[in-house]
Order: C-alpha cells, then structure tokens, then sequence
C-alpha cells in the first residue's frame, strides 16, 4: 500500500472514492447497495480485528453485536413501538448497548482461550439470535422472525436519506448518500484503529496475544485489558448494526446466522489479522466475490448450457472454502500480514 | 541497619504429589544482591512464581515494603514493585524489542481508549515519555541497536537483556532473574555481571536465581540454598560455600 504514502496517491484515492457511487450507479443503484454492505462488512472486520487480531481472543459470535446494534436502531426509530428518534441519538445508544454485551460475553470467559473460548463465543452469537426470535412473547419486543419492518432512515436536517435528491443537476439517490455517511464513519473508524494500535492500550492488547503470562508478569491487568477488547470491538459492531438497519430499513433474526460471523471471521484471517489495511482489503473482496458471482454465474451457464449447473450460491462456499484452507496452507499470516516490523524498518531507514 | 524489602513467611506450594517449596521464610534487606540456588528442582522458579502471583500459593504470606502483597493478581505485585525475568524467556515474539519495552511501561502510565482515540496532547506527551524511557533502556542493558527488530529475531543473550528492559520499565524496587546467565557465553555474562552490579549500586535490591556457582558467589551478598522445596542453608557466599549441608545436596545430586 505504499502508493498511499504520497500526497499524490491520497488524492487520487479521494477522488476515485467520492466518484465511485457514481460510475457504480451507471451500472444500476443495486451496486451502490452492494458497495455499501460492503463497507459495513468492512466496518464490523476493523472491530472483530480488535479482538481476534490485536487481543487474539477468537471470536465466533461476533454477529451477535450487529444484531444488538440493528434491533436497538429497529426499535426506537419504527413504528413497532411508534419511536422515532434520530439517527444520531440512536447510534450512540446502539453501540452502548452493543458494548455492554461484550462486556457480558466478555466477563464469564476471561478464563477461556483458543478453542474454549470460539465455542463459547459461538454459543452466545447463537443465544442472542434465538431471543430475537422469540422475545415476541408474552411482550412483543422484537416481533419474532417476521422481523421489525419500515424503519425509519438516516434524516440529515431536510436530507431524506431514502429519497433522491437532485443537487446540481446531479441524481444523488439514497443509496449514495449512504454510502458518503459510511465512507465518512469508515474513515473515522480506521484513524480510531491506527490510533489504538499504536497506543498503550492497544501495545497491551497484542501483548496479551503474544504472551498471556508475560503481559500479567509486566503488571497488564489482563482481565481489565480483554474485557476492554469485547467492549470496544462489539461498540463498532453495535454502529455498524445500526446503520445497516437504517438501510435496509427492515430487520430479521435470519440477517444474523452463525454464517455471517464466520463470514465476517474469514475477512480478517483473510486479510491479515491485525492490519488494518489487510482487513479492509480482505473485508471488500469477500463482501464483493459473492455478488459478482451472482451476476456472473448463472448467465454465463445460462448462455453455455442453456440451465444452471451450479448455484452460485454453492460455488461461493467452494470458493471460501477453498480460498481459506489455501491462506492457512500457504500464507497463514493472512495476505497482507500485520507490518508493525516492516513500517518500523522504514523509520528507521528514514533516519 | 539495613531495613527489609521483603518478607516471604512460611510459603508452601504443592504440585499434586510434589511438595515443591514447603515453608520457606526468606528477608532480602535493602539494596541488596540476595542470590537463590539449589539442584534442579529444588522450588526455585516455584518461588518466584509465587511470589509474582503467577501460581496459587498452598499457605505463607508475603509482605513487601512492609505491607502485606497482593498474591491473587500478579498486576497488583508489579505495580506494588516487583519485577522478574523467566528461566525460559517469555518475550512479545512478534513485538519489536522497544515495543516490548514500552509494555513494561504500562503499569507507571495512565492513557485509556479514549485517550488513545483522541490523542490529546497529554496523551501524546505521554507516549513520548514512554517511547524515550523505553530507549533508554535499551540503551542501557545494551540492546539500543535492535530496537526496531522484532524480539524473536535476537539473539539468545539479546533476548535475555532484552526482558531485563522490560522488567525494569515497570521501575520495580526489587528485580527477580531467573538463571539470566544461562545460554550465555563468557563474554555475555561478563557483561551482564556488570549490569547487575551496576543496579544495585543505582540501589536496586536484586533476586537472582543461578547455576553459574562463580556469578553467585562473585556477585551476591547473601546466598539462601533450597533442597526439595526447603530452605537448608542461608548466609554470605564464603559460608554458604563450605556449609556441609550445602555440599552434602550438590554432591548428592550430581551422584545421581
Ligand atoms: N506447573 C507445574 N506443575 C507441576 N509440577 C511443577 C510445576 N512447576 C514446577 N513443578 C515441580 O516442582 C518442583 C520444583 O520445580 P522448579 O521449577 O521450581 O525447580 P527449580 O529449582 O527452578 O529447578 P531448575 O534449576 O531446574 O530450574 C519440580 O519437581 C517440578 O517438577
Ligand atoms: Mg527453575
């Protein structure tokens, strides 16, 4: 990524990604849409990497933090309860929420590590999936599988983000508002994560990655330090969670299956654990093989062999499959593997 | 007089079916070079996990600086004063050499997440402070030209200096080694001699677990002998040397 260094580089980068929703919109808004899921993939890889690539804990419920995010949003911007807060209010109440149920999570598994802990982790993402499903009795919370539908979107004073607007003779649709409110948090979200990295706390998170009883023999206060790990990774879950809502405007529990946390897992592994700029890349191109196979797939057999032999559905999990075991066979550091040493080499060349 | 650091009483610690240190009573005074040896085995390394908080101890108490250590978490005996090394290196493989240092700063520094995230200038001055008290200490235990390199990519003895840094960052009023000399040749533990005898002249109490008869008995003021799990003997190294008792558990296990 060194091409990101220069000046040069950043603005062209800029530029590329202030125009993309356009020259993806040529294409029909449908890929604006993917785009932006893509960034919330790339979102909830930035916070599972705290976790699973700073602080080693291997995290198999992660989507359980999405979930919290999507329902609080769910709740108190629809009208299942007829709330309708803004936006803004809702985010912050979202990623509190999301962030006292890592803490949940966290607090009875300190002890665990490795396998444990992935089972435990798997057992909770599943649990909070389950009560989605069923707190819609004897009170109707979350309105069982049928979901929480017509939530309200993103209203930016007198922008409606659900509506198209035309700015200059320009057609900004809802999607691409979107997508410039994600593009802004991602940005936040990545300087947060730099920021954390390079700072006691997060020396201290890798440290007990590396060595538990060392970090305790340092004077880290180990358990603090990893409860702080599930907090913060599942506050941007709980962000993400909540902007996907607003999106989607319709929530239901089958959004949050254990698929989707193992999804979200390979995105990091995929990338790099513990480089930011491997999780995003790993983040974008599995958020994207999958829909490019859906378009691509089933025309491409349709014009070959007149029917569908392979589901692209089916060819997606091959290649997932297929595509993990060879990173763990041939580059188990992930593709762009953390560069905490190589970034340092630099420096001091520079010197 | 010199006054007491510390004050181990009656501390027991049983493995299953191996009674690995059985009441042993230990006062290392003030400033002091107090060396621990004995046969393999004997509770050494035991000793020093208990009294770090790293293993549950079966009974005894501790008291440093004349109040009672907090055993069950081993944050709270670092940040009370106490630092060690381990017999089998326990390095951040995968963080730089000054990263690793810059761990052991953790206890003396107060930066939170929110801190971190919005980088205010005292958050920054303080990370600077850290980055240079780190440097500095690589500079001082001599691994200064490595700091950029990640510790699992030094040398045996580099490594070893390099967890002496680390210890020291956490500013501790008494360093616990665990056989620091071993794996090293002459040279190296000419050099770390120096280094030790240097800290306590900058008035550091030191705890040394070795092997190297010559670098106990050259170095220490006071010497205490474990044979299975107990105290047999514990006095200057010139006494401790012709103790029968003494030569009695070193022959008899080397017979063996
Ligand atoms: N974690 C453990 N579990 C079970 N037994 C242990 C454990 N740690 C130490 N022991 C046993 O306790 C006894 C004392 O071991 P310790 O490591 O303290 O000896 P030492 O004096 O440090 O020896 P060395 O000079 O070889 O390092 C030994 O019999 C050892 O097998
Ligand atoms: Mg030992």
């Amino acid at each position: 990524m060194s091409f990101l260094k220069g000046r040069t580089g950043l603005i062209i980068l800029g530029i590329a990604l202030l125009i993309l929703p356009f020259m993806l919109g040529m294409a029909g808004t449908a890929w604006v849409r993917i785009m932006n899921f893509a960034v919330l993939y790339v979102l909830l890889a930035l916070g599972l990497n705290i976790v699973v690539g700073y602080a080693g804990l291997l995290d198999l419920g992660y989507i359980a933090f999405f979930a919290v995010g999507a329902y609080v949003y769910a709740l108190l911007a629809s009208p299942h309860f007829g709330l309708h807060l803004p936006f803004w209010i809702i985010l912050p109440i979202g990623a509190f929420v999301a962030c006292i149920a890592g803490m949940v999570l966290g607090a009875p598994t300190l002890r665990l590590r490795g396998d444990y802990l992935a089972i435990v982790t798997l057992g909770f993402g599943e649990i909070v999936r389950i009560f989605m499903n069923n707190l819609s009795n004897p009170i109707n919370i979350t309105n069982g599988p049928k979901g929480v539908n017509l939530i309200d979107p993103f209203h930016i004073g007198p922008i409606n983000f659900a509506k198209t607007d035309t700015i200059a003779g320009l057609d900004v649709s809802g999607p691409i508002k979107y997508y410039y409110f994600l593009l802004l948090v991602l940005i936040g979200v990545i300087i947060i994560n730099r920021r954390l990295q390079d700072s006691r706390i997060g020396r201290a998170w890798v440290a007990i990655r590396e060595d538990e009883m060392a970090a305790k023999a340092a004077g880290i206060n180990t358990r603090n330090i990893k409860l702080l790990a599930f907090a913060m990774g599942a506050s941007f879950g709980g962000i993400s969670g909540g902007m996907f809502a607003a999106i989607q405007g319709f929530v239901s529990p089958e959004s949050f299956i254990l698929n989707e946390s193992i999804m979200v897992l390979a995105m990091v592994v995929l990338g790099g654990m513990g480089n930011i700029w491997g999780v995003v890349a790993g983040a974008i191109v599995l958020a994207f093989v999958p829909e490019i196979l859906r378009y691509t797939v089933e025309p491409a057999q349709m014009a070959l062999f007149g029917h569908t032999l392979i589901e692209p559905e089916v060819l997606r999990m091959l290649i997932f499959g297929s595509a993990l075991v060879l990173t763990m066979r041939f580059r188990p550091a992930g593709f762009w593997p953390e560069t905490r040493h190589k970034r340092e080499l630099v420096e001091a060349a520079e010197k | 007089m010199t006054s007491a650091l510390l004050e181990a009483r009656g501390v027991g610690k049983r493995f299953g079916g191996v009674q690995a240190l059985k009441d042993v009573s230990i006062t290392i005074h003030q400033g002091e070079v107090y060396g621990l040896i004995g046969p393999n085995g004997a509770g050494k390394t035991t000793f020093f996990n208990v009294l770090t908080g790293l293993y549950p101890r079966d009974g005894g108490e501790v008291l440093f600086a004349g109040a009672p250590l907090n055993l069950a978490s081993p944050h709270e005996v670092a940040k009370a004063g106490i630092a060690r090394t381990f017999q089998n290196i326990r390095l951040f493989g995968n963080m730089t050499a000054l990263e690793n240092v810059m761990v052991g700063r953790h206890v003396r520094t107060h930066a939170g997440v929110f801190g971190a995230m919005l980088r205010l200038r005292s958050e920054r001055a303080e990370e600077e402070a850290i980055r240079r008290r780190s440097e500095e200490l690589l500079h001082y235990v001599g691994v200064a030209d490595r700091a950029n390199d990640l510790a699992r990519h030094l040398s045996y003895g580099d490594q070893r200096r390099l967890e002496i840094a680390r210890a020291l960052a956490t500013e501790p009023r008494l360093l616990a080694l665990d056989e620091p000399a071993a794996g090293m040749n002459a040279t190296e533990t000419a050099a770390l001699r120096v280094l030790i005898d240097g800290l306590r002249t900058d008035g550091l109490t030191v705890l040394l677990i070795e092997h190297d008869v010559k670098l106990v008995m050259g170095l220490c003021d006071r010497v205490a002998v474990l044979e299975y799990g107990e105290k047999i003997a514990e006095d200057v190294p010139a006494v401790v040397r012709a103790d029968p008792k003494v030569i009695e558990a070193y022959i008899g296990t080397s017979a063996h």
